[in-house]
């Protein structure tokens, strides 16, 4: 009763927060056109073409962000010709432009009233999904509890799988590319963002508006990942662990940087996965960020070269992947429901291989070249470096880490971006596989072949292949998030640190013949 | 020519058995023939499927290419019979397949004991795949199901049961759930586990008969003390037997199973078996003839694949060890732990005083040796519990160095002071101190020092 309570609440205000997007509509009015000419976020150089084209649109109204963007985009193009060859808007302009603009003609009622809306929609379906959540502390005995998950229109690709699927790759294409459709959604936030940085005028950028959202979905998930796995300590932990790094780390730790003056710094986001970070307007940022800048720089790079890699070699990538990592952080939580999904096939794996390691000599050359430009003040590689940023921005770090890399969830399992495309994953797994003291240790002759594991491994290994011969599982892929060992009915998998010798075991406990113990 | 290899059953005894064939030679010539699937699955994850954990494609432990890529062919059909004297076997549609050596690896069927309605519709066993897809049309739409039998087949229907939110009354004849195999404290966990999950658990009953409804259904149980059940399901979950009709017209001797001697050979020259149809003529001492146990079924066909590719292997009952989960309850065995204590054995039985865990451990009484594990609710290491039963140890070592044993996850909490203090509690004069804890590193460590 509860839990239907709690679902239907989840879903109005679902469906009122999809609401918000075209509620009241958009219209260049006289008011909103004194707030644009007299916004201060134009910059002077094309300041009177921009103006000169939007004008034009003054009086225009449009119903939904579908007619309203689309026609500020063409005013812009508009206001390029106009400008003539080589002075063209950039897309980094484009976008906090057509966000500024899209706030102002916004005709939605939430304008001062930012706070109810935001707990209409965000803070209602927050508390229905936790009313959905907890009751099954008291509802059914604690263990692994997977019935009906391969029934499941939500989390076996039916229907609904489908549609949360295209609504993450709608979310994630407008946050990258097109912020000014979801408008009314980044303007729920100002006051949070103003509650942090103590600026009563402050306004939540679509970063801002992610970043929220972002922890809250591993909050309110990762309770449910909580109750989903409340019989095993491992997963109440690292659950915890999660919460802690994202809401402090990722989240809290970098806005109330910026609200001081300083850098926005994500202080456990590394090399290569915080792919910007030897870019030059950082390295300038760190540079010009007092000693806390310095430190920041050094800390960053003792953590990409030193920290990371050597807490792999003690306990396995997981430490940092399945504990810290705020793109696992979501995969563990937000993800969970999803994790069977991967695929487990040979073939697969080596796809993996190939795309993982592409994306690392990707990342590596990226940013070889950019130290190079940097370092010698723009003469080496100054027509590539750009171009190559921006791919690499734009592929990367857009379309595979979050387009894909969340939007797939419903699809493809949660760990698509991990799996196949975190540069830092990479690095992490070639330590993980040849110096490493982490191994998920076979109990003898215990398994069974039943599937459990592999079905419910996120990154796709098929664990069963080693388990029922008896050997330990070693992969570079391996974020340990101990859901095999979780769901194993006999008790066959452990996840544990131990020397390195003997690591890679052949033998199993079958006995043969003469009582020699045999490989299976 | 190379020699042709006939496997009949494609189940966990006749797969090892033709995988091992294949890693051990080359040239043989491998065919492994099912009516029931296929591809090889796991049996024991057939649960799964029914609860919605795992899709039937999650079962197969190798991927479809795996066959065709080791050169083990794969024929489909029922077998109706096997002609030794023109070494074929002959297909129910009146094909044949020719064989040099035949393994016959049939596994069981469901046991049924004659009582009246045991062969309405509604009311089967669960053994097969085909028992899985009855199952899943006979239980749509049912008000409760019934389950008869107290084994593990019989808690794991109950569970499937449950976990579709179907009522069920599971009827067990004995006093308390496979008192039989387990000593009381276990026992009683596992009925407090059962009943715990909301199964109306009936001990001590006995099944009368089944009534049909006016559809010629299955529609009531009727119990030994007149007890009128109403359900629209019947499990009938009372043990399995080797699988062996087919062989009744053969010169292939058998009794309840397939006799076979040390080598896992039948009367016929050329022809074998392995798994669950085995009936072993000389048994281990305190081991079962008839074993019908998945590890039972691997290790018999890895032996095979020996004696199959030029290498006379007895098969030998290593030492004995199991493992299930009944419900949420996880419950491993290395060595032995009976219901009832042998004489000269005693047994230090520690449980935990309000949640579901116990560990045991059996020893002699004359020399203090160890003889067996049992936990609930704990995971132990097989290779630390299998070494120091190999190695005779004493109780008294193994309590100091029980912590290797722990093969639960990190971050849980240990018990093996407990089991200790235990012990001290029992024997104040020389207290026990538990030197390992843990973990992988405390195993290796004990192995060092040992």
């Amino acid at each position: 009763m509860v839990r239907r309570t709690g679902m239907a609440l989840f879903l109005a205000a679902f469906i009122g927060f999809l609401g918000l997007l075209t509620y009241g509509g958009f219209e260049i009015d006289d008011a909103a056109w004194s707030e644009i000419e007299q916004s201060s976020r134009w910059q002077d150089w094309h300041k009177q073409p921009f103006l000169d084209a939007i004008g034009e649109l003054r009086g225009q109204s449009w119903s939904t962000p579908f007619g309203f963007v689309p026609a500020i985009n063409a005013a812009i193009d508009k206001a390029d010709e106009a400008m003539g060859d080589g002075v063209q808007f950039q897309k980094w302009d484009r976008q906090p432009y057509g966000l500024e603009l899209a706030r102002i003609a916004s005709k939605s009622p939430i304008g001062g009233r930012e706070g109810l809306f935001l707990f209409l929609t965000v803070g209602l379906a927050c508390i229905g999904g936790l009313l959905y959540a907890l009751p099954r502390i008291w509802l059914e005995p604690a263990g692994i509890k997977n019935n009906g998950v391969m029934f499941s229109k939500a989390k076996s690709r039916g229907w609904i799988g489908i549609g949360v699927g295209v609504f993450l790759i709608g979310l994630y294409i407008a946050l990258y590319f097109h912020p000014a459709y979801i408008a009314n959604w980044i303007r729920l936030t100002d006051p949070a963002t103003r509650l942090i940085s103590g600026n009563p005028d402050a306004r939540a950028s679509q970063w801002f508006f992610y970043g929220f959202l972002y922890t809250l979905s591993i909050l309110v998930m990762g309770v449910r990942m909580m109750v989903h796995y409340r019989h095993s300590r491992y997963h109440l932990l690292r659950t915890v662990s999660i919460i802690f790094f994202q809401t402090g780390f990722a989240f809290l730790i970098p806005e109330i940087l910026v609200a001081l003056n300083k850098p926005w710094f994500d202080f456990k986001n590394a090399w290569p996965l915080n792919y910007t970070f030897f870019h030059g307007w950082s390295l300038d940022q760190f540079q010009n960020g007092g000693a806390l800048g310095w430190f920041m720089l050094f800390w960053g790079i003792g953590l990409s070269l030193l920290l990371i890699p050597l807490l792999a070699a003690f306990f396995g990538k997981r430490w940092y992947c399945s504990w810290v990592c705020g793109c696992g952080g979501l995969a563990e939580t937000l993800g969970d429901p999803y994790r069977h999904l991967s695929d487990k096939s040979l073939k697969a794996w080596k796809i993996e291989r190939w795309l993982i390691h592409g994306v690392l000599v990707f990342a590596v050359i990226m940013t070889g070249a950019t130290l190079a430009n940097y370092l010698s003040e723009g003469k080496l590689l100054a027509e590539y470096t750009g171009p190559v940023q921006e791919w690499y921005g734009f592929l990367i770090g857009s379309i595979f880490a979050g387009v894909v890399g969340t939007g797939f969830y419903p699809f493809m399992g949660n760990r698509v971006w991990c799996r196949f495309g975190c540069p830092l994953a990479a690095i992490l797994g070639i330590v993980q596989k040849y110096k490493s003291r982490f191994r998920i240790t076979t109990n003898g002759g215990q398994c069974i072949s039943c599937g459990n594991c592999s079905t419910y491994c996120e990154m796709g290994i098929d664990v069963r292949a080693y388990a029922q011969r008896g050997q330990n599982i070693i992969r570079a892929s391996c974020v340990g998030c101990g859901v095999c060992a979780a769901v194993c009915p006999r008790g066959v998998l452990r996840l544990e640190n131990g020397p390195e010798e003997g690591r890679y075991n052949e033998v199993s406990l079958l006995q043969i013949g003469d009582g020699k113990i045999d490989a299976a | 020519m190379a020699q042709h290899v006939v496997i009949l059953g494609n189940g966990i005894a006749g797969i090892t058995a033709a995988r091992h064939i294949r890693k051990r030679c080359a040239e043989t010539r491998i065919t492994v023939v099912s009516g029931e699937t296929d591809h090889f699955f796991s049996r024991t994850a057939l649960m799964y499927i029914y609860m919605g954990h795992m899709k039937y494609e999650h079962t197969k432990p190798y991927e479809d290419s795996f066959w065709a890529k080791n050169r083990i062919e794969l024929r489909r059909g029922w077998v109706a019979k096997v002609d030794t004297a023109g070494k074929a076997l002959v297909f129910d549609d009146g094909s044949t397949l020719a064989y040099d050596s035949l393994v016959l690896a049939t596994g069981s069927a469901s046991n049924k004991f004659g009582w009246p309605g045991q062969d309405l519709p509604g009311v089967q066993g669960l053994y097969s795949y085909q028992d899985l897809e009855s199952m899943e049309a006979n239980t749509k739409g049912i008000q409760r199901g019934v389950v008869i039998g107290g084994g593990l087949i019989g808690i794991e229907t109950a569970e499937m049961l449950h976990s579709r939110d179907i009522p069920v009354t599971f009827l067990v004849r004995e006093p308390s759930w496979m008192s039989n195999v387990f000593p009381a404290e276990e026992s009683e966990l596992i009925n407090r586990e059962i009943r715990q999950n909301g199964i109306d658990l009936r001990l001590g009953a006995e099944l009368d008969r089944i009534e049909a409804g006016p559809d010629g259904r299955a529609a009531a149980v009727v119990t030994k003390d007149g007890e009128t059940i109403p359900c629209g399901f019947v499990a009938l979950t009372v043990g399995v037997h080797p699988n062996i009709g087919f062989l009744k017209e053969s010169e292939i001797e058998t009794d309840r199973g397939i006799l076979v001697d040390d080598h896992l050979r039948t009367n016929i020259p050329d022809v074998y078996a392995a798994g669950d149809c085995v009936q072993l003529r000389q048994a281990a001492p305190g081991r079962r003839p008839v074993e019908a146990v998945w590890y039972t079924g691997r290790a018999m066909g890895q032996t095979l694949a020996r004696t199959l590719t030029g290498e006379p292997t007895p098969y030998l009952q290593g030492r004995w060890f199991n493992s299930a989960k009944f419900f949420d309850l996880e419950w491993q065995i290395y060595g032995e732990a009976p219901a009832t204590l042998p004489d000269g054995v005693a047994t230090l039985c520690w449980q935990h005083a309000e949640k579901p865990l116990l560990i045991r451990i059996n020893y002699r009484e004359s020399d203090q040796v160890v003889t067996g594990f049992q936990v609930m609710g704990v995971r132990y290491r097989h290779d630390a519990c299998h070494r120091w039963l190999e190695d005779g140890r004493t109780l008294r070592y193994v309590l100091e160095n029980l912590g290797a044993a722990n093969f639960d996850p990190e971050f849980y909490r240990e018990y093996e002071s407990e089991v200790v203090a235990l012990y001290n509690s029992k024997f104040p004069e020389a207290p026990v101190q538990l030197k390992r804890r843990r973990g992988l590193t405390g195993w290796i460590r004990s192995l060092r020092a040992s």
